[in-house]
């Protein structure tokens, strides 16, 4: 069996966040290649809270390379690009050194490129325009990175742990769990593995339960979603079940939820690539008023502005950083409504809590 | 020959939001607070044709353009 058969077998999503189906990816990229193809092996982690990518790319480097060199023969590459986070030196010396032990027909297509530290610099777009041009900002789509790429060539930009992932598959094994990051209000916060079935109340038990009383979880990192804690933990950990990244994260309730949606509202809008109007100013916008609210300098009609602005910004910027940060919000503003509402009383409750 | 629905797309990256689509098309356009179109969801109606026509010429940076629906690869 191929492959790509064994991929769709397998139901395999991407890890990156977009829990893309990989078999489709994978099938654009065969059908253009002529021996042309190029593999971005996408190790950027831009995501503040998650770990589990320079977790793959340290701990289980010869997978992620041999996914990606799997990806090379069956998609007839002629380039593997290794896209690393410019701050994670760690995985980029390990994914170096593993290089030098590869053969010289693998050794000689694989070139680096360090990723900027930057939320939007892992997305497929701006992995290409960066690679192609040292810029790391998103390009509009269409053309699909599967149909022009890198240097105009059929590319595929795949995520370290779905490599990992395929080279399992490609030795005839399962393609095994998921890798998730716990953060938060944890007793041990860090990288986890966890099948399919495993609950996200489970994952916090093997990882010694909640350190303190939970006021909240997130569900997903910054691009994800707020979720009452009892709903929370009775979720699957599956990919397609909205886990994005693979970030949990456990607010305790001894913080402020406004103030802590505030600041990273202000850094989801400070990491726009400012390219589009509606992400520039929107998410400037969205962040002022949450973080006037938090200052208890707000005025009544905000909270209905907040609403009406998160959903004016969905679907309006070339790649989905405004539709991140707006679904982060709505759930925001859905489980906190109380918090918001009311933000000086509620404010004062959980610094006492 | 195709009768697949025209719509309508901004160019996000492109768009300065000067404003004139919304003026020349406001029953598909409508401006956000930063002066950014949003677009009504859905085709383009055969009676309105030529009024988003007239709305993708004025466009002073080419940001706005009608095309016919492609399916994603």
């Amino acid at each position: 069996m191929s492959v790509i058969a064994q991929i769709e077998r397998a139901g395999l999503l991407g890890r990156g966040g977009a829990a893309f189906r990989t078999a489709n990816k994978w099938r654009a990229v065969a059908e253009r290649s002529r021996g042309n193809a190029v593999i971005v092996v996408n190790g950027a982690e831009g995501e503040p809270r998650s770990m589990k990518d320079r977790f793959v790319m340290t701990q289980r480097t010869e997978l992620v390379l041999d996914g990606a060199f799997v990806a090379a023969r069956e998609l007839r590459a002629n380039r593997v690009v290794l896209y690393i986070g410019e701050r994670h030196a760690a995985a980029r010396d390990a994914m170096l050194r593993a290089v030098q032990g590869r053969p010289e027909r693998e050794r000689r297509l694989v070139s680096v490129a360090l990723a900027p530290a930057r939320y939007v610099a892992g997305a497929e777009a701006a992995a290409i325009h960066f690679i192609d041009e040292g810029i790391a900002t998103p390009v509009n789509m269409p053309p699909y990175p599967v149909e022009r790429g890198v240097g105009g060539a059929p590319t595929l930009v795949q995520n370290v742990e779905t490599l990992a992932r395929v080279a399992l598959l490609a030795r005839g094994l399962p393609a095994g769990g998921t890798l998730i990051t716990l953060a938060g209000a944890v007793a041990s916060p860090g990288v986890l593995e966890v099948d399919s079935e495993t609950t996200i109340g489970e994952a916090l038990a093997g990882a010694g339960g909640m350190s303190e009383a939970p006021r909240a979880i997130l569900v997903g990192g910054y691009f994800g979603r707020w979720m009452e804690t009892q709903d929370a933990v009775a979720i699957g950990l599956a990919h397609g079940n909205g886990l994005g990244c693979g970030v949990i994260g456990v607010l305790p309730a001894s913080r402020c939820p406004v103030c802590e949606v505030a600041g990273i509202m202000r850094y989801l809008a400070s990491e726009s690539s400012a390219q589009c109007g509606p992400c520039f100013f929107g998410l400037r916008a969205l962040a002022d008023t949450c973080t006037q609210i938090a200052n208890d300098v707000s005025k009544p009609e905000d909270l209905s502005r907040l609403h009406r602005w998160a959903n004016d910004v969905r679907g309006r910027g070339a790649c989905k950083h405004p539709d991140g940060a707006a679904i982060f919000l709505s759930s925001a503003l859905d489980v906190f409504a109380r918090d918001f509402a009311n933000h000086r009383h509620t404010h004062a409750l959980s610094r006492t809590a | 020959m195709s009768d697949r629905p025209v719509m309508l797309a901004v160019d996000r990256i492109r768009c300065d939001g000067r404003g004139l689509c919304a003026e020349l098309l406001p029953e598909m356009v409508r401006l956000d607070d930063w002066g950014y179109p949003i677009l009504a969801a859905g085709p383009v109606p055969e009676h309105l044709r030529s009024h988003a026509e007239r709305a993708v010429e004025a466009c002073p940076v080419l940001a706005l353009a009608m095309r016919r629906a492609e399916p994603k690869p």
